[in-house]
């Protein structure tokens, strides 16, 4: 594997891992590790850098849904631009064109379940190519950005061992 | 009156008790003193162990193990240019523990001597000394990266030896021995006709190249018993299970003494055993992968330090040198920096100096433990 996909793959794995931490463990220079990093925001593969969170968690109410959206095209209307409109709203938090029974696959957050259907009904439905959206609200999420969200498992192993 | 055989009196108990004790009454001790991988089995292994006791898999298998776990692992074992007989060469064991603990009873009569590459697993003296051998610690150096050479043999007069022990990768040091350097043991054993016990449980767990093992060079097979097992490589210590090959005569009394003492490995073990075989390559490669990084990371952190540590290529463990004695210096970092790590002296002689630090254990566990080791350091200074 080259040197900048496995920087790249200790990035996914921790992306607060400093330079130094990714060079310690690739046998790499700090300098090297930021140059890769550089490139490969440079070439638009990492797109940036968030937080994975259990919303569920907070005590502010936050709710997320997915939400199946079909469309019709015509000629003037390809999905490129229908997702140009959808992806600037900032209650989509995920936005991606699937193969199988519908067209979009989009990600909502907002405070309320209120809120989300709002904003399905009156800012996603009446967009004119849009021909069916379905609401699934999630209930509970157990693994995000490939982190399990179950309370760790407790290391049961003794601190000693020979 | 004691009721305790003279066996039992004698037994020491493990260097590594008191440590244990006073990490026990502590709130936050990260511990790099775990002798065992952080991941737990691969999950088809684990279920594989599941359906057996699902199925009603309950009962003893034949003594020497399951004949489908002893074909798997003879074909297993084929990557490190082995080649055993499943019906004869082959002793599935309860864990490589077991496993050795029967070598001695079927190789070593009182007085014969046990000659010991160290610094070594704790077992192995002991384990000579209830079958009554004499134990003579073959020490390694620092300088020599922890190898068994030739004239580490010679400087301990181990030509009166009858067996010799020895680990690699070892634990506690991390050293390998490629061919080269194993040629020159086999030359001393051959010289000296002595019986090689060779505990090859980490040998998944090799950085930088394949695993060598002596028992496949010329004129060994016949005078070597090779350990393996799956704790280790397949993240199972808890199932107990491990396997000893060698000639089938002593394979054979092996058997024999297993089949009063133990009767036979764990059913359960052997279900999830041949399952590891047969499918989780894959899932031990990226423990290693994992390992690897890990491995870096720490020799990196230690040298930043300013600690001499020699560049460890294999288990899970690297072992730099400490200012001072060792155990002090494990018992201070505990206290202090609520960080664990096993005083080298307690691996025998050739450990002195030095401690062992398992990197089994998560990356930011590693950052946490040797940023505290680093400001313990600054402090003493």
């Amino acid at each position: 594997m080259d040197e900048r996909r496995r920087v790249l793959d200790v990035l996914c794995e921790d992306a607060r891992y400093t330079p130094e931490d990714i060079a310690r463990q690739l046998d790499l220079e700090p300098e090297e590790v930021a140059a890769h990093v550089e490139a490969l925001e440079d070439a638009g593969v990492v797109r940036g850098y968030t937080a994975v969170v259990d919303w569920a968690a907070l005590d502010d109410d936050v709710v997320q849904a997915k939400v199946e959206l079909n469309v019709e095209l015509d000629r003037e209307t390809g999905y490129e631009d229908i997702s140009r409109r959808i992806a600037k709203f900032d209650e989509v938090t995920a936005f991606q064109l699937v193969s199988g029974d519908y067209d979009f696959a989009l990600e909502v957050r907002a405070d309320s379940m209120n809120d989300v259907s709002r904003f399905v009904s009156e800012e996603v439905a009446p967009i004119p190519e849009v021909t069916q959206t379905v609401t699934h609200y999630v209930m509970d999420t157990y693994k995000d950005a490939g982190i399990e969200f179950e309370d760790g498992e407790r290391d049961d192993r003794l601190s000693y061992s020979p | 009156m004691s009721y305790l055989s003279e066996r039992a009196e004698r037994t020491p108990p493990s260097g590594i008790r008191r440590f244990f004790e006073i990490a026990e009454e502590m709130e936050d001790v990260v511990s790099l003193g775990v002798g065992e991988p952080d991941f737990s089995a691969p999950w088809p292994a684990r279920k594989a162990a599941i359906e057996a006791l699902e199925r009603g898999q309950t009962s003893y298998t034949s003594n020497r193990g399951r004949r489908d776990l002893r074909e798997a692992i003879a074909a297993h074992v084929t990557r490190y240019g082995h080649d055993y007989d499943p019906d004869e060469e082959i002793l599935v064991t309860t864990g490589v523990s077991e496993g050795m603990d029967l070598a001695m009873r079927a190789l070593v009569d009182p007085s014969d001597v046990v000659a010991v590459a160290e610094p070594a697993y704790i077992s192995y003296g002991p384990d000579a000394s209830f079958s009554g051998g004499e134990v003579l610690p073959v020490p390694t150096r620092a300088e020599e990266e922890f190898r068994l050479t030739y004239d580490a043999l010679e400087r301990a007069g181990a030509e009166r030896a009858d067996v010799l022990v020895l680990c690699y990768p070892n634990n506690p040091t991390g050293a390998v021995m490629g061919s080269d350097g194993l040629a020159e043991v086999a030359s001393f054993a051959r010289e000296h006709d002595l019986f090689v016990l060779s505990d090859e449980v980490y040998a998944a767990l090799t950085y930088d190249g394949e695993h060598d093992s002596i028992a496949t060079l010329p004129g060994m097979r016949e005078r070597t018993l090779v350990f393996n097992g799956f704790s280790k490589a397949y993240a199972m210590t808890g199932l107990r299970l491990g396997y000893a090959m060698g000639p089938p005569e002593i394979v054979g009394a092996m058997n024999r003494i297993h089949q009063y003492t133990m009767l036979s490995a764990p059913t359960t073990a052997q279900a999830a055993a041949i399952e590891a075989l047969q499918s989780c390559d894959d899932a031990v490669a990226d423990m290693r992968e994992q390992y690897d990084r890990r491995r870096r990371f720490v020799l990196s952190r230690f040298r930043e330090m300013g600690l001499d540590v020699f560049e460890a290529k294999g288990a899970f463990y690297v072992f730099p040198s400490v200012p001072g004695d060792d155990e002090a210096f494990a018992e201070d970092l505990l206290r202090e920096a609520e960080v664990a790590v096993v005083p080298g002296s307690v691996f025998g002689e050739g450990g002195t100096g030095h401690v062992r630090v398992s990197y089994a254990r998560s990356l930011p566990e590693l950052r946490e433990a040797t940023d505290r080791i680093e400001a313990f350091l600054a402090a003493e200074r």
